[in-house]
């Protein structure tokens, strides 16, 4: 639907029993990625955020511009899977893990900025549900999310 | 994160109704929140309290702001977790159905 609108800040936080290094290596490595993250194997180096699909295409690229490990991560984003997607402004991505009581860490999303980019706004907004409902499957119970 | 506080949060209708309000635009004040809802201050808070204990709701500062934000991750993992086994289930059921109708026309 052409009127349909996404929250140009959006916030998602999941609790997970895991390690904060187990998040980190997650949602960092692309055995892991490939696992919950629509097939896409994500890889990054001191500056650059790269997803990119089984066969082979980039998906999303975007610039790391704070690294602090295995709490937080801050990139840069843009959806290069869509022509519309592709042609807006970067969006960010902020990645926060904290440990909690009983091996568990929450794990916050906020992928904000989006006011120049509302396509990606509104292709994200279900997907990052999805993204981190398989990350806590894969991390609890060794297996991707059935479907 | 249990699935009981996620239920208990959801069978009310005010706390169902402060979630579409925030589902339309999140990142709101609780006077924001407040001005829509025939509701005292004290009583809205008191549900966003729920909604943030079942992790519905989440929160974030901004300045001097406490902007509130839906967090829609619990009802996604509610989803995989009772409504996607069930309606899998009756989709295979039917298409068995359907293969040993076929099979025996």
């Amino acid at each position: 639907m052409s009127t349909m609108t996404a929250q140009a800040t959006q916030v998602y936080e999941v609790y997970i029993k895991a390690t904060p290094q187990q998040i980190w290596d997650a949602i960092t490595k692309p055995e892991f990625t490939e696992k919950y993250f629509y097939g896409s194997r994500v890889s990054m180096t001191n500056d650059d955020y790269l997803s990119v699909a089984g066969n082979g295409e980039a998906l999303v690229r975007g610039k790391v511009i704070e690294t602090d490990a295995p709490n937080r991560l801050v990139h840069t984003w843009r959806a290069l899977y869509d022509p519309e997607t592709a042609a807006e402004e970067d969006s960010r991505v902020t990645w926060e893990i904290e440990s909690q009581e009983g091996g568990y860490s929450k794990l916050r999303v906020v992928h904000d900025q989006l006011e120049g980019a509302p396509k990606t706004a509104l292709s994200v907004a279900g997907g990052w549900s999805y993204v981190l409902s398989g990350l806590k499957t894969l991390l609890e119970t060794g297996q991707p999310l059935a479907g | 994160m249990d699935d009981d506080r996620i239920f208990k949060a959801l069978a009310d209708p005010t706390r169902r109704h402060l979630l579409d309000r925030l589902f339309e635009r999140d990142g709101r004040t609780l006077t924001e929140l407040e001005s829509e809802l025939e509701m005292t201050r004290f009583g809205v808070m008191k549900h966003l309290r729920i909604l943030e204990d079942a992790g519905l709701v989440v929160t974030r500062r901004q300045g001097r702001e406490k902007l509130h934000h839906l967090n829609p991750v619990p009802i996604r993992l509610v989803h995989d977790r009772w409504i996607d086994k069930y309606t899998e289930h009756r989709v295979a059921a039917l298409a068995d159905l359907k293969n040993e109708l076929e099979e025996t026309a």
